[in-house]
């Protein structure tokens, strides 16, 4: 191997390492964390208040807009979504434990303060709007589904029956809390199990219950730092830890961060693509001098 | 040594009747596959596919865009020899290697509109006001949008050479002349594009899983996807150059070409070890080779993408045995299977949304890519046939083709 081709070599692997996976120190050291905004809004739902009753779940519906989920068997006509789906962006479920112990668990967005679906979206249709409310704009989705493969809780939902679909998800019933009202499913509770307000003001609320009632409660508030910290927070009833409810152990760092930080580490400023479009053009253009390529009509 | 020989392409047109069995037969699944694309624009992809909200992604991101654009990765992997390290005696391997790729990434191109559910949005995604810096699916979607039409570019010569000679039609004659006039300047700047943006994309592949840190299973979840990604698709890339040289040999009748490859199945030997040792050795690191151990069906998935990777490692490393033609191909077929099957399980076995999900593809989902691989199938043929793409058996360096053996 003659020197220049050694070199030129040498040049294209190491920009090309460069590129495809990032050097090695920006594996190294922690991932920037996102901090939410300071009018940030969030829910906070205490399992030990929650009787299941689901007006939060028909009300949700009716300020949504959204049709009643009738796919019961026998035709039976009921609302009764089974789960979160293109109908129902919020629900009630009952967990029940191995010692007979049950809790109620509300499900719905989230609304990280480092949303994985605002991430991966390539023109932000799901974006992080006003005080954090993760909210979609339908007129630039193209309906990849990547938010719905990248959300840790498997929130957003696709309209998988008509040839002109929409992403389905809780969007904080950001409409109502525009002009100063709260979510439709905090409206409706009858027993103040979800409530809704400033993120600051939530979280202190959920730390001093558990310091007040140690005994009632799974000693954790979920949602502080899980999954970088999400604006719904959840307290559960004591011995019954999170995972058992459907909320996943995703220790404390985003996946966003994780990508976006390795992503932006390889494409700083384009930096690593132009010089590697730089190697690349000039070793082809030797290439093509030296094969004798570009003339005599052979290319 | 020197490189200063004059690489001529000596492709020609193969000639013979265009609407042949395999032609014909061809065109009957490709034309299924559009009835079925109709059924699914106008319900949906409910009820046509096996996808729901726990897979959203199903085939047609797992197979034609994920391992489909690897398997087409040929156009790639020989540009990098021919061009960037000028190893000009592969040139008479360009040609069939960027058609099929052109090809295999159009149809990959198309597999996604078909897969999108609001398409009619999708002319907003290169306006660049809109874009998403953050998100590493723009970044492939971009990248993979401007490879189709640089992979057009690139194999444009072929047809400019037959156009200018098509003195009936004085207008196509002359726009070709002048075209093939750009090309001879120019071409130099596509083709470095034509290996970078495989390179970005190829590795964003990868990167596409890396969010999903808690969804993905450990054995294929790691912050370096991105380089594994990009190393399987160097590696499927030249085992697809050598599969489907061999394969046109065969429905040619043409001599083999061995003897070109064979220095092309050494590279490979050397990706294929890099890939296992930086897998095996990142487990180990992130201490998850137990999981391997645990003998379930992951660790039986990711024990047969390493075995089928090495058993085509081991089978390239003697010289005598790349030479052999029969050995070739099939560790050829195998690094392709073992590309696939990463790819597959990175985007579909090891994906994990949480207990109750399930996919399976239904039968119109798989029509739908069974019927563009027919349609790669069939242009393939009417190209070749039509155009100077496969070259004409006296390979350059005046080394000559190694003969067919007599059967």
């Amino acid at each position: 191997m003659s020197p220049t081709r050694r070199s030129v070599l040498k040049g294209i692997a190491s920009a090309a390492t460069l590129a495809a996976t990032g050097a090695p120190e920006a594996l190294a050291g922690p991932l920037p964390k996102k901090t939410p905004p300071p009018d940030a809004v969030g829910l906070l739902y205490d399992a030990t208040r929650c009787i299941g009753c689901q007006a939060c779940v028909v009300k949700c519906k009716e300020a949504n807009g959204l049709p009643p989920d009738s796919g019961t068997p026998r035709g039976a006509m009921y609302d009764a979504p089974d789960d979160l789906n293109s109908k129902t962006k919020n629900i009630i479920k009952l967990y029940k434990g191995e010692d007979g112990r049950t809790s109620f668990m509300k499900a719905q967005c989230m609304h990280c303060v480092d949303p994985a679906c605002a991430s991966v979206c390539m023109i932000s249709a799901l974006y992080k709007g006003p005080r954090g409310i993760v909210a979609y704009d339908p007129g630039k989705c193209v309906g990849c589904r990547y938010c719905q493969t990248a959300c840790p809780f498997n929130v957003p939902k696709y309209e998988w029956n008509t040839a002109f679909p929409k992403i389905v998800k809780c969007e904080l019933c950001r409409h109502l809390v525009e002009k100063g009202g709260v979510p439709a499913c905090v409206a409706a509770c009858p027993r103040e199990a979800v409530i809704f307000g400033g993120l600051e003001t939530l979280r202190a609320d959920a730390k001093g219950r558990l310091a007040r009632e140690p005994g009632k409660y799974y000693p954790k508030v979920y949602g502080d730092t899980d999954g970088g910290g999400t604006q719904v927070l959840y307290l559960s009833v004591a011995g019954i830890p999170f995972d058992k409810l459907g909320l996943p152990d995703l220790g404390t760092e985003s996946g966003a961060a994780l990508s976006e930080h390795l992503t932006h580490a390889v494409y700083q400023g384009f930096i690593a693509p132009i010089a590697l479009y730089a190697v690349l053009g000039f070793a082809v253009w030797r290439s093509w001098r030296r094969q004798g390529l570009g003339k005599g009509g052979q290319e | 040594m020197t490189h200063r020989h004059k690489h001529k392409h000596n492709a020609a047109a193969v000639g013979g009747p265009i609407l042949t069995r395999t032609f014909l037969a061809c065109l009957a699944v490709f034309a299924l596959s559009i009835v079925v694309l109709a059924w699914r624009f106008v319900v949906g992809l409910g009820p046509t596919t096996g996808m729901n909200d726990g897979f959203p992604w199903g085939i047609w991101i797992a197979f034609d865009v994920v391992t489909g654009t690897a398997l087409a990765c040929g156009g790639y992997s020989v540009a990098i020899l021919c061009y960037a390290l000028n190893e000009g005696k592969y040139h008479a391997l360009i040609r069939p290697a960027v058609l099929t790729s052109a090809l295999g990434y159009s149809l990959a191109g198309a597999s996604v509109i078909v897969d999108l559910g609001r398409y009619w949005n999708v002319w907003k995604i290169p306006l660049i006001w809109n874009w998403n810096r953050n998100s590493v699916l723009l970044e492939v979607a971009i990248c993979i949008m401007t490879y189709v039409v640089v992979l057009w570019i690139e194999l444009s010569p072929a047809f400019v050479e037959v156009w200018e000679k098509q003195e009936k039609y004085p207008l196509l004659c002359r726009a070709a002349r002048r075209v093939h006039g750009w090309l001879n300047r120019y071409l130099v700047a596509i083709l470095a594009l034509g290996i970078l943006l495989p390179t970005m994309h190829q590795s964003s592949l990868g990167s596409l899983m890396l969010i999903m840190t808690s969804k993905l299973h450990k054995l294929w979840h790691t912050p370096l996807l991105p380089f594994l990604f990009l190393a399987t698709a160097v590696l499927m890339g030249y085992a697809a150059v050598i599969f489907e040289s061999a394969l046109a040999d065969e429905v040619f009748d043409r001599p083999r070409e061995t003897r070109i490859l064979a220095p092309l199945s050494g590279i490979m030997v050397g990706v294929l070890f890099v890939f296992l040792g930086v897998r095996f050795v990142d487990l180990a690191l992130r201490g998850r080779l137990a999981l391997v151990a645990q003998l379930d069906f992951y660790s039986w998935m990711f024990l047969l993408e390493m075995a089928l990777f090495l058993g085509a490692a081991i089978l390239l490393l003697s010289r005598k045995r790349r030479y052999n033609p029969g050995v070739e191909l099939f560790s050829a077929i195998l690094i392709m299977l073992g590309g696939s099957l990463y790819r597959f399980d990175t985007f579909l076995v090891g994906f994990q949304p949480g207990p109750g999900w399930s996919y399976f593809p239904t039968i119109p989902e798989m029509a739908v890519t069974i019927g563009f691989v027919a349609f790669e199938v069939l242009a393939y043929l009417f190209i070749v046939k039509t155009f100077p793409i496969l070259h004409t058996g006296v390979a350059p360096h005046g080394l000559e083709v190694a003969p067919k053996p007599s059967r």
